[in-house]
């Protein structure tokens, strides 16, 4: 019988022949864990005297998401996994380097591995065919003390996408429709596979968007099977020896088959509070708003920045709209820098700030104030997402918060491409 | 195990942003303090008015969002015995039973608000005091069975040194 992406990762990782149902004792190939993660589990392991890693090369503290540090508690927590780094070996990334996801996909994750990370975006890998989950800090603790963790092997939904994209309709309109369609927990304990041609002619920056954001359906994991665009894009990280052609066997048994056609969407916008509560950007003009922020693991990356500086040259943001952009790691900011985006973002009156999560966990740089709207490239707008909860959170592609910038209301990018 | 104790109801897609809020990010290293404001997004006063032993029950997509391993722990050190709801989120579901926290699938459309409800964990039955009715849950997974028995992940790990599923 043939097998899905996800039976075949793990039953390479467990090393015995598993299927959808069962139980698979896999082999960890990178754990990570966050600052806001990362303490409660250094913690936890030196409670059991197990403060070890099994592979320091593939086992990374991310300082991220309170990066720099706005206060004295979040600085300790730093110390804290810095000791933890020197003590174990294992890699310490910077304040400076940027969103785990990011960096994960830039450096660390490969085709066939088991990825799993203390936060639940973890899945973004799932784009370069690694079965990357995201799991609590126990759990993360464990499988990187230890090499291995467990999972039931997910049944899974295949999406299969067709058609061409409109001018200003992306990858994001894609998962918002998605998730708008299934549910927030329409893919619960499940696997989404993403393949068709829409997906096979994607770059990997727009795959990534579609991987991170399963977590938003309930999935486990949002897997694409590895192809020349994964191998590329390896390449451009100095890696092209990580990769491994995979795909799903032909006759492979999904429990569900999603079809859509991409050549039909429209430009799509999540409405406070939850992911599913979807609707047409051009529905919602008149809706002002008061920051837009472009950035996070979901779209911080450099073909998001490109769209959104395409669309801000030479135009200057509304006068009560402020807009805050954060390149998602130092590579991306580098690369940004060098393209000139941040010189239209900043021309443009916005606030460019160093790579990490920004305001998208509601931690520092650009909290709400009550009442206030911000429309975001993030993945998440529930309620308190970004630091009070008498916000209001909109998510959209970035070329929808390019053109939200400049109109200050929630703006349709096909009327500004 | 019997748990026994009252029903605080709250609704569908209680995310762990309801639950643990990220603007209290700098409490994480002091659960003490963040259990305090535990779903306080959700319900201002619930940290003051829960009592040892009640229950939180919700609707469907119980714990949506985030990984932090904080929500279901500081949920337990309020006093709640089991969180019950319709659906949970995956990864909410196993930090729960990871950090010994019983999570119960069932159908609480049929619990007020106050209802005193009895759970027999061993017996998979949850009593309606209040109502008379009793209610089946979904059975927790062979695994999470043998890891709530141990007392949660860690004390499983420690115990065994180890995964020990067989």
């Amino acid at each position: 019988m043939g097998k899905t992406l996800a039976e075949k990762l793990l039953s390479t990782k467990a090393g015995k022949e598993v299927v959808a149902g069962e139980l698979a004792i896999a082999q960890v190939d990178v754990a990570f864990f966050q600052d806001g993660t990362g303490p409660l589990a250094v913690r936890q392991l030196r409670k059991i005297n197990l403060e070890k890693v099994a592979d320091s090369k593939r086992s990374i503290l991310f300082l991220d998401h309170a990066a720099p540090s706005p206060r004295r508690e979040l600085s300790n927590d730093h110390v804290l996994l810095r000791g933890f780094a020197e003590k174990t070996g294992a890699v310490l990334s910077e304040i400076n380097e940027g969103v785990c996801h990011q960096r994960v996909i830039e450096t660390f994750a490969r085709p066939g591995d088991v990825v799993i990370g203390a936060d639940s975006h973890s899945c973004t890998a799932g784009a370069l065919c690694a079965f990357a989950t995201g799991m609590g800090s126990t759990d993360v603790a464990v499988g990187m003390a230890l090499g291995r963790t467990w999972f039931r092997v997910p049944s899974t939904f295949r999406v299969v996408a067709e058609g061409k994209f409109q001018k200003g309709v992306y990858s994001k309109d894609l998962i918002l429709h998605l998730i708008g369609k299934i549910g927030a927990d329409g893919a619960t304990y499940r696997a989404l596979e993403f393949g068709g041609g829409a997906i096979d002619k994607m770059g990997m920056s727009e795959r990534l968007t579609l991987s991170n954001m399963a977590v938003e359906a309930g999935a486990k994991v949002g897997l694409i099977a590895s192809d020349a665009v994964t191998e590329a894009f390896l390449k451009k990280y100095v890696r092209k020896a990580d990769f491994k052609a995979i795909s799903p066997d032909p006759d492979a048994v999904y429990e569900r088959v999603i079809e859509m056609d991409v050549t039909q969407l429209e430009p799509v916008v999540s409405c406070p509070h939850t992911v599913d509560n979807t609707r047409p950007a051009k529905e919602l003009a008149g809706t002002h708003v008061h920051q837009v922020f472009i950035g996070s693991c979901t779209n911080g990356r450099l073909e998001d920045l490109e769209v959104a500086a395409r669309i801000m040259k030479g135009k200057r943001r509304h006068p009560r709209t402020r807009v805050i952009v954060i390149p998602a790691s130092r590579s991306v900011y580098l690369d940004a820098l060098e393209a000139g985006h941040l010189k239209v973002f900043v021309e443009a009156g916005a606030t460019v700030l160093g790579p990490g999560c920004g305001p998208c966990v509601g931690v520092h740089e650009g909290a709400l104030g009550d009442g206030e709207v911000c429309l975001s490239t993030q993945n998440r707008n529930f309620k308190g997402r970004m630091g009070n909860p008498e916000g209001l959170i909109y998510l959209a592609s970035p070329a929808t918060a390019a053109a939200t910038a400049i109109k200050g209301e929630i703006a349709d990018p096909r009327e500004v491409l | 195990m019997i748990l026994e104790g009252k029903s605080w109801k709250f609704g569908d897609d209680i995310s762990t942003d309801h639950i643990a809020p990220g603007r209290l990010f700098h409490l994480r290293s002091n659960l003490p303090e963040l259990a305090k404001h535990v779903l306080e997004d959700a319900d201002p006063e619930f940290a003051e008015k829960v009592q040892k032993g009640d229950f939180v029950v919700g609707g469907n997509n119980f714990g949506l969002g985030s990984s932090r391993e904080h929500a279901p722990t500081i949920i337990k050190m309020a006093g709640v015995g089991a969180v019950l709801a319709k659906s949970f989120a995956r990864i909410f579901f196993r930090n729960a039973i990871n950090v010994g926290l019983p999570v119960l699938e069932c159908d609480t459309d049929r619990i007020r608000e106050g209802d005193v409800l009895r759970v027999d964990l061993s017996a998979g039955v949850i009593e309606n005091k209040s109502t008379g009715e009793k209610l089946d849950f979904v059975a927790l997974p062979d695994v999470m069975i043998r890891i709530l028995n141990d007392g949660g992940l860690l004390a499983h790990i420690e115990k065994h040194q180890g995964f020990k599923f067989d």
